[in-house]
């Protein structure tokens, strides 16, 4: 199924190998790329991914399930909300708890603050990616202003814990509403700057238009979700399709595009940006601010949730990222698996994509498919 | 799911289904033997819309004496997806490839030979390390496999407290001489 390539002949003195990465400008996360180059164009890439493995799903079958809450949001480092969320709901559906509806809006909320965060740190290396240095310190600057929002309502920046099983650990602080909007009025502002430099500047343009082209015959073959998938005119959206928490509640578009290579997947994502600050401001409007924020729940210290299975799915920034759960009645979880949407942008379709291209473009392209090795090993 | 019935229906036709279970709307399991797994995976790929491979992993159920591969497949326009169970031998583990089906069926053999010790002949890359460069031990996902004893083994304790208990050692800490 991968695309057949003509051998690779070292002994020729054609070809030279060179090892990119583990450190990419990009700061997709730590991967090497073998690449055997001809003059300055790709002829082969083979991924090597093991660097941030730390063997989650193994850990996660030897804690119960309600110490494995504070261990799931460490597998994707960069978008750690949509593990807790994951696996709270995977819990909740084999333990059958219902979650409160002021939890569900809280939960959205939450998703979609990270949702925002991951894409400016993305926005910033995918300038980085093409020489845009400058881009890169306002996109992680105002990163920073939403991890002070988390660091507000859950006590930390990065590793949350707030998604629990049973709903969210707290409700708002006061006057956290309105420190939001000014948040998310700085991001606007920050967005359409970031529109004028980069999209309407001719290195990037010439260097992203028909860098990595994915047609749309490819998506099934390759299982590419997401922007990537989007980008190239499939309307596949999990949040519209198969809507969970409070998605069905709320107003956005998808966003699609044409001919998906660098420079549209990352207009799409940048078009994203835009509907994830709707999403959050019609979250605030909306949302219940009383009531219960977490469901009664058993005793949690010898919790023993009833045998099954069920794989549980949402849309993070890079597409379907899922919980795939088995349960034998025990306090432990059987089998746990974590789909990421890395697992096949940046193995099976990067090493495809990789050849043709020249090898400046080679960082452009990876992050271009938003690549995240953490959740690749897991 | 009314269709999804009227589709196992269709496929008993022509293959053993057995353990039918639908989780919840969007989502059913079903099982069928290791011999038939692949032509009803690529039945379902080609005629019943069930195009994405979202994942493909193993379970290891030591006390039965079998693991079973989850193939989890998605069909776009229906909105639903199905887990199609196949209950393979411990020892030797070995299961028909279906890198030819998803291009990324690859990946996920590849990691299952290392993690698990299942062979899938002709699937590319399939002996390369995917993530534990230079493992000399059995297969670490297996469930025979002792994480504690290969920790004591491999590496050394640095002097640490003696006691697991917080209080205890924070006492030791703070309050070396006194007695409770």
């Amino acid at each position: 199924m991968h695309q057949q390539h003509s051998p690779i002949d070292l002994s020729s003195g054609k070809y030279v190998k060179l090892w990119q990465g583990p450190q990419h400008p990009g700061i997709t996360g730590n991967m090497s790329l073998e690449l055997a180059v001809c003059g300055d164009e790709v002829a082969e890439c083979k991924t090597h991914v093991g660097y941030l493995h730390r063997g989650f799903e193994k850990l996660m079958e030897r804690r119960t399930f309600i110490q494995n809450f504070t261990v799931v949001c460490r597998i994707a480092v960069p978008e750690p909300t949509f593990n807790e969320y994951l696996y709270a709901a995977a819990v909740e559906e084999l333990a059958g708890i219902d979650v409160p509806e002021r939890a569900l809006w809280l939960r959205t909320f939450n998703l979609e603050l990270m949702r925002l965060a991951s894409y400016l740190m993305w926005l910033g290396g995918i300038s980085a990616s093409f020489g845009h240095g400058t881009l890169y310190q306002w996109t992680v600057t105002h990163r920073d202003y939403v991890l002070d929002l988390f660091e507000e309502l859950t006590g930390a920046r990065i590793y949350h814990m707030y998604i629990v099983p049973g709903g969210v650990r707290a409700g708002f602080p006061e006057g956290f509403a309105d420190r939001a909007r000014a948040v998310f009025d700085k991001v606007e502002r920050i967005l359409r700057d970031v529109e004028t430099v980069l999209f309407s500047n001719a290195v990037f343009k010439t260097r992203s238009k028909g860098l990595g082209i994915i047609t749309q015959d490819m998506v099934d073959r390759y299982g590419i979700v997401g922007p990537n998938a989007r980008a190239c005119g499939l309307k596949r959206d999990l949040r519209k399709d198969e809507p969970y928490l409070t998605y069905d509640q709320v107003d956005f578009e998808v966003v699609t595009g044409t001919a998906s290579d660098a420079y549209e997947r990352t207009w799409v994502r940048y078009q994203e940006m835009h509907q994830g600050l709707s999403i959050l401001r019609q979250c605030l409007e909306r949302m219940p601010m009383d009531g219960p924020f977490q469901a009664r729940m058993p005793n949690v210290l010898h919790w023993e949730v009833p045998a099954g299975e069920t794989y549980v799915k949402a849309e993070c920034t890079r597409g379907e990222y899922g919980y795939y759960l088995v349960t034998d009645g025990s306090q432990y979880l059987r089998r746990i698996h974590v789909r990421g949407p890395s697992y096949t942008h940046a193995v099976a379709l990067m090493e495809d994509l990789a050849v043709g291209t020249n090898l400046a473009d080679v960082a452009g392209l990876m992050v271009s498919l938003h690549t995240y090795p953490p959740e690749i090993e897991r | 799911m009314a269709d999804f019935k009227q589709l196992v229906e269709h496929y008993s036709k022509s293959y053993t289904i057995k353990d039918v279970r639908e989780q919840k709307p969007s989502l059913a399991f079903l099982r069928v033997g290791k011999d038939e797994a692949v032509h009803l995976i690529r039945d379902l790929q080609e005629t019943a819309g069930y195009t994405h491979l979202s994942f493909l992993t193993a379970i290891d159920w030591i006390e039965k004496g079998h693991f079973t591969l989850t193939y989890m497949l998605h069909n776009y326009a229906a909105r639903h997806s199905i887990g199609v169970h196949v209950n393979i031998e411990r020892q030797p583990a070995e299961m028909e490839s279906i890198h030819q089906l998803w291009a990324q069926a690859a990946t996920y053999q590849r990691e299952l030979r290392e993690m698990y010790g299942i062979r899938f002949p002709g699937s590319p890359r399939l002996d390369d390390d995917f993530c534990l460069e230079g493992w000399d031990d059995i297969p670490p996902m297996r469930r025979e496999f002792d994480t504690v004893k290969y920790s004591q083994e491999r590496f050394f304790d640095r002097p640490g407290r003696a006691s697991e208990d917080p209080r205890a050692h924070m006492q030791q800490i703070l309050y070396p001489t006194h007695k409770d």
